[in-house]
């Protein structure tokens, strides 16, 4: 009798508890973020998060060939916008959660100056940069250096990450001496943790604008759309913020 | 159909996986005569060591390498003082890091190819008064023959196919470490579905079309002596 009670109970506390699952595909430069957004918004809704972190070109591939993936955080506003369109996202749904912020990092403490002079100085053999065909972060150090006209003298030194976590990892071991990478990837405490950087002034690159959406197979998933609601919550804004990101 | 920077690629890959071969033929035949004659203690490791690559990921070999060949690694110490600077994001880079990779399938059908001689024609060899090494070039060589053209055969197309690896220490570069496998993946990326089905086309010919000519030459098991 005692153990029918206890399994009608813990039956019961599931059913009222809603307690439920979202599969997330967060773009590789709010890795850091996200790990700490998720673990308060699990705490705080009791719903459980999946997360796997890539580049959103290689999510929107999997996404467009059914992987069931149920939210996408991406790393620009335009792949967003095509899910949507054709039809694997949930129209309305998505907003800029984050604005991306560019910085030129080397782990040498010495190399890279406050204003990024070291682009036009040289003294190094290898500059990392996400790829720019599908990395939004990649794209805009491109944009930056032909703006500075170094483009041209700089290209034979590129060597290009598969996504912005890959590109760090070229410069944190110091294979590439310096690379652009995310800010939120280098910063602690409000500043640039270790080594070197410049963080680009935003009038040298178009502005990165992250957007988050439902996915159609996270259409009527519960978990789904209080995480979406979350992230536009203080708590979630001021982690956000914290990464060194702008909002909007 | 290939575009340009295909056929880079492809050029690339098939130099990448020329001069690999080239290189495991010299350090595996030694390292695979050893395993296939040796009783000692040291057996064990020493395979355990060459058939590593066959088990871990491309990430942990691609990490490491790159770790190691990096200017703060023991490697990249070493080749920064001898003048050659650091390895990653340099063809022969990848030529290193492909011959770590690739070892196994050179040292395992060659060993499997020098155990199956046996000692009979060693023996033999040796009562003529051969020595060793007139006995490896007479003897040995041509008796294993099969065995090298696997070996080598299996080096080349398992470089070929090397992704993970390439991907992390590369970075990329086209005409230097942009080998087919990441060219294809790019495509991928982008999105540019078309062309990768024409490169990745071209990669499941190519490897078909290798493995079918080796299990169709494949000799008879020998029936001994």
């Amino acid at each position: 009798m005692k153990r029918l009670s206890t399994l009608i109970l813990s039956l019961l506390a599931v059913a009222t508890a809603h307690a439920d699952e979202v599969q997330v595909a967060v773009a590789a430069n709010f890795t850091g973020p996200m790990q700490v957004i998720s673990t308060l918004f699990e705490r705080d809704t009791g719903h459980k998060t999946n997360l796997s972190f890539g580049s959103t070109g290689k999510f929107y591939a999997q996404i467009a060939n059914g992987a069931p993936f149920q939210v996408l955080l991406g790393a620009d506003d335009e792949t967003p916008a095509k899910l949507v369109k054709e039809g694997n996202a949930v129209a309305g749904t998505a907003f800029t959660y984050a604005i991306g912020k560019l910085v030129l990092w080397s782990a040498d403490p010495k190399l890279v100056d406050a204003k990024g002079e070291v682009l036009k100085k040289g003294g190094f053999k290898h500059l990392a940069l996400a790829n720019p065909k599908t990395a939004p972060y990649g794209a805009a150090g491109l944009q930056v250096m032909s703006k500075l006209s170094v483009a041209e003298s700089i290209k034979p030194l590129i060597v290009q990450g598969e996504n912005i976590s890959q590109t760090q990892q070229f410069v944190a071991t110091g294979a590439a001496e310096l690379g652009f990478v995310a800010y939120s990837q280098v910063i602690k405490n409000g500043t640039i943790g270790s080594g070197s950087g410049w963080v680009v002034p935003g009038n040298l690159y178009d502005p990165i604008r992250q957007d988050v959406v439902i996915l159609a197979k996270g259409k009527d998933k519960p978990a789904a759309v209080a995480l979406m609601n979350y992230l536009k919550g203080p708590k979630a804004l001021e982690v956000i913020k914290s990464f060194g990101y702008e909002l909007r | 159909m290939l575009t340009d920077s295909d056929l880079q690629a492809i050029w690339l890959t098939t130099r990448l996986a020329g001069i690999t071969t080239l290189i495991l033929l010299l350090v595996g035949t030694p390292i695979a005569w050893l395993l296939a004659r040796s009783r000692s203690w040291w057996k064990g490791p020493l395979g355990a060591v060459v058939a590593l690559p066959l088990v871990l990921p491309p990430s942990v070999l691609g990490f490491y390498l790159l770790l190691a060949m990096g200017p703060h690694g023991p490697v990249g110490q070493l080749t920064a003082s001898l003048g050659l600077g650091v390895l990653p994001f340099t063809f022969w880079g990848l030529v290193v890091a492909s011959s770590f990779y690739s070892l196994p399938f050179m040292v395992q059908p060659l060993q499997n190819a020098f155990e199956s001689i046996g000692e009979r024609p060693l023996e033999v060899a040796a009562t003529l008064r051969a020595s060793p090494v007139d006995t490896f070039f007479s003897v040995v060589l041509p008796l294993a023959k099969p065995g090298f053209i696997t070996a080598g055969v299996l080096t080349f197309a398992h470089t070929v196919g090397e992704f993970g690896v390439v991907l992390m220490i590369g970075g990329n570069i086209p005409g230097v470490t942009r080998v087919a496998s990441v060219q294809i993946y790019d495509h991928v990326e982008a999105m540019e579905y078309a062309d990768a089905h024409r490169l990745a086309a071209v990669m499941l010919i190519f490897s078909f079309t290798v493995l079918l000519a080796m299990y169709v030459r494949r000799p008879k098991p020998a029936k001994g002596d």
